[in-house]
């Protein structure tokens, strides 16, 4: 059994490690990097899903904040459709997270799924 | 606009539903009803992503969920990752950038598919309340 809070140096060369992992998935990608971070914080620090979620969309504000200026410095981003499209995001997760007490997840993880699948499809042949 | 603006709640709300970052839909959803290409679409989603982690984080913070050294420490020593990730994106080419992406999405679609058929697993992704498995 493992300390999760242990104040060593090797906490810090995996919290590091995990943090350059996310940037480069997070600028090569767009995304935010969760799909990096959670998992990691859980594997290699001992977090639970729930403080490894948390934490990860703290340091997402800086990774996809500092990436999206560097971005910005190619010229590549589009302000007016970042702000269509990330305001109304913030809205969405409010009543995603409504939802959710309401609604059967796994039914809609599926559908999901299936639209990812889709787009993915469309993407690559057109 | 109005496209801009049901990708952006889509994609919330699923984010919301699914515990899935919106830069997933963000991505596609920008490519294929914005016409934006590849690049700018990545560079487009990374700021959209900002402002809903930035909501999503006080929330999470109230309730006390967010370690708040480590998340500073892992956001800061990620920004050397991000440029690298940044400037490899803007070497390689669309095409390759976009098939790379696709494959990045149906993984992400297949381990949804196998959260979700993990029998009597309710859990809130996001906060991790509910159901476990006992």
């Amino acid at each position: 059994m493992q300390v999760a809070a242990e104040p060593s140096r090797g906490r810090s060369v995996r919290l590091m490690a995990i943090g350059t992992l996310a940037g480069i998935f997070s600028g090569l990608f767009g995304v935010g990097g969760g799909s990096v971070i959670v998992p990691l914080l859980m594997l290699w620090l001992g977090y639970d899903e729930r403080a490894a979620t948390a934490t990860s969309l703290a340091a997402i504000v800086f990774i996809a904040g500092f990436a999206a200026a560097v971005q910005g410095l190619y010229g590549n981003v589009h302000l007016l459709d970042a702000a269509l499209v990330g305001v109304p995001a913030v809205f969405g997760v409010l009543i995603g997270t409504w939802l959710q007490q309401r609604l059967q997840a796994r039914s809609i993880a599926l559908l999901f799924a299936a639209v990812l699948a889709a787009s993915a499809v469309e993407l690559v042949i057109r | 606009m109005i496209g801009a603006v049901a990708i952006g709640l889509a994609a919330g709300i699923v984010a919301g539903l699914l515990g899935v970052g919106g830069g997933v839909l963000f991505v596609p959803g920008l490519v294929l009803f914005m016409g934006l290409d590849q690049h700018q679409a990545e560079a487009t989603s990374l700021l959209a992503i900002v402002p809903v982690a930035i909501v999503g984080t006080y929330r999470q913070d109230r309730y006390g969920n967010v370690r708040r050294a480590d998340a500073l420490l892992l956001g800061l020593l990620s920004l050397a990752g991000a440029a690298a990730g940044v400037a490899l994106a803007n070497a390689l080419s669309g095409a390759f950038l976009r098939d790379a992406f696709a494959v990045l999405i149906m993984l992400v679609a297949a381990q949804l598919v196998r959260r979700a058929l993990r029998t009597g697993d309710r859990r809130d992704p996001r906060t991790g309340n509910g159901a476990k498995k006992a």
